[in-house]
């Protein structure tokens, strides 16, 4: 009843792999998407183009939230209309990250953040960038405005805001 | 609810490494054997097969949970995979216990396995499709940003220290000294150490960090009337939940998990606790990052809010304290292979509740543990209760 119950595996270092100690097969594969953006979010990456910011309005939660949708999951009923939030917002949370995607290192940090938008119900926001900012001077709570791309090279994404800037 | 009763009779796990030469085949093979063997059973003993694995980007396998199906044990068995994100590791033994509670099979082998080391060039990349591919990939997130994002919120607003949240980091990675699978035990590892890590996504530092690691773990349950005839010392699942929040978490409350509460509270209805502070003798909270293990024992009400820290102050967390935390090392000790990672702290508590753990054992005969995860797109809380 007492056999060993921890069983070792062999364990290999990058050495094993360099000094060609182990085989290994080695490829890339190639998955291509295009994504529709749907109806609430398509309405979303239209206001962006056109420079505003949407959420969707719960008639019977009486909330909005933002990124918009098409149904409520408090109580499940349908949001049916589309409000127009500020450019506005404040810091909810935010890092300083030191690394890419892809675990490279980079000396100025990118800053992502969490921003509650001003017009939506509290706590209510999305992911986006803080920038024209020193590391050091960035806070939660930290009141934040939307830097646009010029309106002729919008294209209806989350990057037609290039950033948020403290107000 | 007419449920029967369902007992861990045996467990099993691999070493936890940074890359093994095994395929994921072979790591669950070995960890389902060295299971059926703690408790004299053979494959023909198991009606069917649990599975947990998290996702397929990993291995760049569609459909992994069929690949390692047999190596698994489950060749011509009824068998599921199921999947979480990171909380997989803790229902996968839930899905073992509805399978038996239920009365449709008798024994079941539940098995979590992970190879995160096949991606190129680092793991992380494979949880970019995590992000939602319209309104936030174009912003080129990485995994950190969502724990970063999380740990700030959470710390900035109890007034937490980042030298107070190394104390998480430091016991566990000191617990795992102990354990035999552990690829990150360390006796001597002091704050300091953690506080002068690199800084990856700040507040996170390299050593607030589980490493990506490869294993494998399995566990065998029966129901009462076979348990009884397998072993004296039946470990019994007392009760199990599971629940998950939205997956818009930038619309959320990040510095309380109300999805591990309610988890919580249906692990505890079931169990019969009325008073978890008391009644829970060792969790094994999921401890991915440091500051998760805080925020988690909150969400558990083992802590109140802003205050799980206190837990690791005042000695509690120790594994001679009154609420010994993560004496496998968690983690950030032992190694975050995903869904094995959280089914090693429910093989931990099989262990400890049996008086079976050697080194870790935490003493004065504990009756009762809490091992719980977290995962999906942080929404998930997954809890189970075994006691003896």
């Amino acid at each position: 009843m007492n056999s060993n119950p921890y069983v070792p595996v062999v364990s290999l270092t990058e050495d094993d792999f360099s000094n060609g100690k182990v085989l290994f097969r080695h490829d890339k594969l190639d998955a291509r998407y295009a994504w529709d953006t749907g109806i609430a979010i398509g309405a979303f990456l239209g206001g962006l183009k056109g420079g505003v910011i949407l959420g969707s309005y719960c008639a019977t939660c009486r909330k909005i939230v933002t990124p918009p949708r098409i149904v409520c999951e408090w109580c499940f009923r349908p949001m049916r209309r589309l409000v127009q939030l500020a450019d506005t917002g404040r810091v909810n949370t935010f890092s300083l990250c030191y690394v890419t995607w892809d675990v490279k290192r980079i000396s100025e940090p990118e800053i992502p953040a969490v921003i509650e938008i001003d017009g939506a119900s509290p706590g209510h926001g999305f992911l986006h960038k803080i920038g024209e900012i020193s590391p050091t001077e960035v806070h939660i709570g930290m009141r934040v405005q939307a830097v646009w791309k010029p309106a002729a090279e919008r294209c209806g994404s989350i990057t037609d805001i290039l950033y948020f800037r403290k107000l | 609810m007419s449920l029967r009763k369902v007992a861990v009779v045996g467990a099993g796990m691999t070493h936890f490494v940074r890359r093994a030469k095994e395929t994921p085949q072979e790591l669950a093979f070995k960890a389902v054997r060295v299971a059926l063997d703690s408790c004299e059973l053979t494959l023909m003993d198991i009606d069917a097969v649990c599975l947990g694995t998290a996702p397929d980007s990993f291995d760049g396998i569609h459909m992994n949970g069929e690949y390692l199906s047999q190596a698994a044990g489950a060749f011509r068995k009824p068998y599921l995979r199921s999947y979480v994100g990171g909380g997989t590791g803790v229902f996968v033994p839930i899905q073992g216990w509805y399978h038996v509670a239920s009365g449709l099979f008798d024994v079941v082998l539940v098995v979590a396995e992970e190879k995160m080391s096949s991606y190129y060039p680092h793991a992380q990349a494979a949880f970019l499709t995590i992000f939602d591919h319209t309104i936030e990939r174009p912003l080129k997130p990485n995994l950190l940003w969502i724990f970063a994002l999380e740990m700030n919120r959470y710390m900035t607003t109890y007034g937490l220290s980042k030298a107070d949240i190394a104390r998480v980091s430091v016991l566990h990675k000191r617990n795992a000294a102990d354990h035999p699978c552990a690829l990150l035990g360390d006796p001597n590892i002091t704050v300091e150490d953690v506080l002068q890590s690199e800084t990856l996504a700040w507040p996170v530092q390299r050593l607030d960090v589980s490493p990506v690691s490869d294993g494998a773990v399995a566990l065998v349950l029966a129901a009462e009337h076979v348990a009884r005839r397998i072993t004296d010392k039946p470990v019994w699942i007392e009760g199990v939940g599971w629940c998950l929040d939205t997956a818009y978490w930038t619309n959320r409350d990040l510095a309380y998990p109300r999805y591990v509460e309610m988890a919580a509270k249906m692990a505890y209805e079931m169990a019969g606790i009325k008073e978890p502070r008391k009644e829970i003798h060792i969790a094994e909270p999921y401890d991915p990052f440091d500051y998760k293990a805080l925020h988690h024992l909150e969400g558990l009400q083992l802590a109140e809010r802003g205050k799980a820290i206190e837990l690791y102050l005042n000695g509690d967390a120790e594994r001679s304290g009154n609420l010994p935390i993560c004496p496998s090392g968690g983690l950030l000790g032992v190694g975050n292979p995903i869904a094995a990672a959280g089914l090693m702290k429910v093989a931990e508590l099989f262990w400890q509740l049996r008086g079976e753990a050697g080194k870790r054992q935490v003493p004065g005969n504990p009756k009762r543990g809490l091992a719980q995860a977290w995962g999906d797109l942080m929404q998930v809380g997954t809890v189970i209760i075994l006691g003896r």
